[in-house]
């Protein structure tokens, strides 16, 4: 086995999630001020925007509590 | 169905995805120096780790598409493959069976078979196990180019090329550790990228328990909302079967032979880092497996439920006349995700396809180094050349998976053909371990013709149904016709089948001492784990707690 410490996994995927939902969210508010022309179903309840911040925040503490560990 | 314009925010989500799993792969290189870091991911991941890796090996395209896809085809009978067809088996694993596992310090689970019986048991079943792997492969292959082709009216070639090399890459850079750094990605990505449509399906529709009253209300001589209640009789419910059949040929035969004799998912439990942790790592994966019907299986009944009101404008796909159940959750996508929420949900999608095909790739490049390259062919490779072949065969098993993909796709829905394909070759393998691994007197002769039984006579009986040699009445005894209730039963007799030979061949040949089987066979080997361990954090009190929530989903949904 190499000598090289690891980051733990839970850094990545705390990384993916707050990238990916910041996105998302981010997204979703640009939606509101300009609507797009596909409507979907319950898009009126902007799950994209809440469903991103749930995204970030859960994504957020894993990655924020990892950032210094190492395995 | 129109394929959906991806906006730039969903093309960017897609992106930050593959090149995320080709930086992990990319990062881990530097880590993987040594065969056990390719193979075994160094053997030092936590029970969790393990878990999730255990769970997320198996949650490819046959947890997504298939059985959102299978539960529109047959209803709620379809959570059977979670719970009873799940859970007693991991239980089982973690408690009595990854002992004479992980304490053996093999490499593959037909490495155990070496040790247990012989060398030709071992090779035969690690050609059968690489050949299954590859076809299953070729599914997740399939299954990828479903959801490219639907979306974004992809060629079919296009995409299975596509994600086939993305996974040759992070695969052949640094093995098994990064297949498990990216399932339990893909894990997370799953329950953020799906379980939303469960949530607004519900909202859409009212509640759960309308769902279910409006389902009822479509089909009031089967049941497609009751797990139980209506299987005495296969005419009355959805997957036309008998309890008898859910309980011997899923619950026992299937299920047990999947879930205690696949290398790919136990090889993620050879990973951690002691025996306690390799224990609790199917036992911890079993919670995760009983949630997993709150996204796939309640998609599939908020499907029926808008296919069957016509203003919802909602229908399956239909390939050829013949309806397209795989296209259910697609298309519920479609249905309530805007754009990024879109880029998220076939990002989900495709970490499961990609998660699954690169569990799939590091099991059989360790089953072909192992149990049929240095077995067989080449006795005294060294480690660095070990190595080099498990990069190697990474590629050259993506290479085949591409060919069998082509395969799966003239089959109408995926899960049938991934049950036809466990039944000839783990169905019987189970039979071999169970009682290899629990009665001393079997012998190296018996378990290996016993095999040799076992797989051809469910391969004979699949060949006999499929060209309609025989009715397949004789095998499922019952009048009524399911893809599914066939593969339930033909593995139950494949593993009573290898069973009874395996018994017979054993009482008439020689057997092995019992000084060589300490360690492999219980009863021989004295087992001490965890006894200075308080009985609230052993592994049995944990997989009780697993038993008791498996009970009461089942009372719950009777």
């Amino acid at each position: 086995m190499s000598e090289h410490k690891m980051k733990p996994i839970w850094f990545f995927v705390g990384l993916i999630l707050l990238v990916i939902g910041g996105l998302i969210t981010l997204n979703g508010i640009y939606l509101v001020f300009d609507p797009p022309q596909r409507v979907t179903v319950l898009s009126e309840m902007h799950p994209d925007i809440w469903w991103g911040v749930i995204m970030m925040v859960f994504g957020g503490i894993m990655y924020f509590k990892t950032r210094n560990q190492t395995v | 169905m129109q394929a959906i314009g991806l906006s730039f925010i969903d093309w960017t989500i897609i992106l930050v995805y593959f090149g995320f799993v080709l930086g992990i792969g990319w990062y881990l290189r530097r880590f993987t120096t040594s065969q056990e870091d390719f193979f075994l991911a160094g053997r030092k991941n936590s029970s969790w780790v393990a878990g999730l890796a255990f769970l997320s090996a198996n949650l490819g395209a046959l947890e997504l598409l298939g059985m959102t896809g299978n539960t529109f085809k047959y209803g709620m009978y379809v959570a059977h493959f979670y719970w009873i067809g799940a859970i007693p088996a991991m239980l089982f694993l973690g408690i009595y069976m990854m002992p004479f596992y992980y304490s053996s310090k093999i490499n593959s689970v037909p490495g155990y078979l070496k040790l247990r019986f012989d060398e030709k048991t071992r090779v035969l079943n690690g050609v059968a196990f690489a050949v299954m792997t590859l076809l299953v492969s070729g599914i997740n292959l399939y299954a990828m180019a479903l959801v490219l082709h639907t979306f974004l009216g992809w060629n079919w070639d296009v995409s299975m090329w596509v994600s086939a090399i993305t996974v040759a890459i992070y695969v052949g850079l640094s093995g098994l550790m990064s297949a498990i750094f990216t399932e339990i990605i893909q894990f997370f990505l799953i329950w953020f990228g799906l379980f939303l449509i469960s949530i607004l399906g519900i909202i859409e529709i009212g509640s759960l328990s309308e769902i279910m009253a409006r389902i009822n209300e479509y089909s009031s001589q089967i049941s497609f909302t009751t797990l139980w209640s209506s299987s005495s009789n296969p005419t009355q419910n959805g997957m036309f079967i008998h309890w008898g059949g859910i309980v011997l040929g899923l619950g026992f035969v299937l299920s047990f032979g999947y879930w205690t004799t696949d290398f790919l998912v136990i090889q993620r439990a050879f990973s951690a880092k002691d025996l306690r942790s390799a224990r609790m790592t199917p036992i911890l994966a079993s919670f995760f497996k009983m949630a997993l019907p709150f996204i796939v299986i309640v998609a599939g009944l908020i499907a029926i439920v808008l296919s069957n009101d016509p203003k919802s404008g909602f229908s399956l796909l239909h390939d050829g006349g013949q309806i397209n159940y795989d296209s259910a959750l697609p298309l519920l996508i479609a249905r309530y995700y805007p754009s990024g929420l879109v880029g998220l949900g076939i990002t989900a999608l495709l970490a499961g396809f990609m998660a699954g095909q690169a569990g799939n790739i590091s099991a059989f490049n360790t089953v072909w180094t192992y149990d049929i390259y240095k077995a067989v062919l080449n006795k005294k490779a060294t480690d660095s050349h070990l190595l080099w072949m498990g990069r190697v065969s990474t590629i050259v098993g993506v290479a085949l998976s591409l060919v069998t993909a082509y395969w799966a796709k003239s089959f109408p829905s995926i899960m049938d053909y991934m049950q036809a394909i466990f039944s000839w070759v783990n169905a019987p393998l189970f039979a071999t371990m169970l009682l290899g691994m629990f009665v001393w007197w079997i012998t190296p002769n018996g378990a290996f013709w016993g095999l040799v039984a076992g797989m051809v006579s469910s391969f004979s009986m699949y060949l006999a149904v499929k060209y309609e040699w025989i009715n397949e009445s004789i095998i499922t005894m019952s009048n009524v016709r399911s893809d599914m209730a066939t593969n339930f039963w033909r593995a139950w007799w494949a593993w009573l089948i290898c069973a009874s030979v395996t018994i017979i061949i054993s009482l008439f040949t020689k057997k092995r001492l019992k000084e060589e089987l300490v360690g492999l066979v219980k009863g021989l080997t004295h087992e001490n784990h965890d006894q200075f361990i308080p009985f609230v954090k052993r592994p049995e009190f944990v997989a009780l707690i697993s038993l008791i929530v498996l009970i009461i989903l089942n009372l719950l949904f009777w």
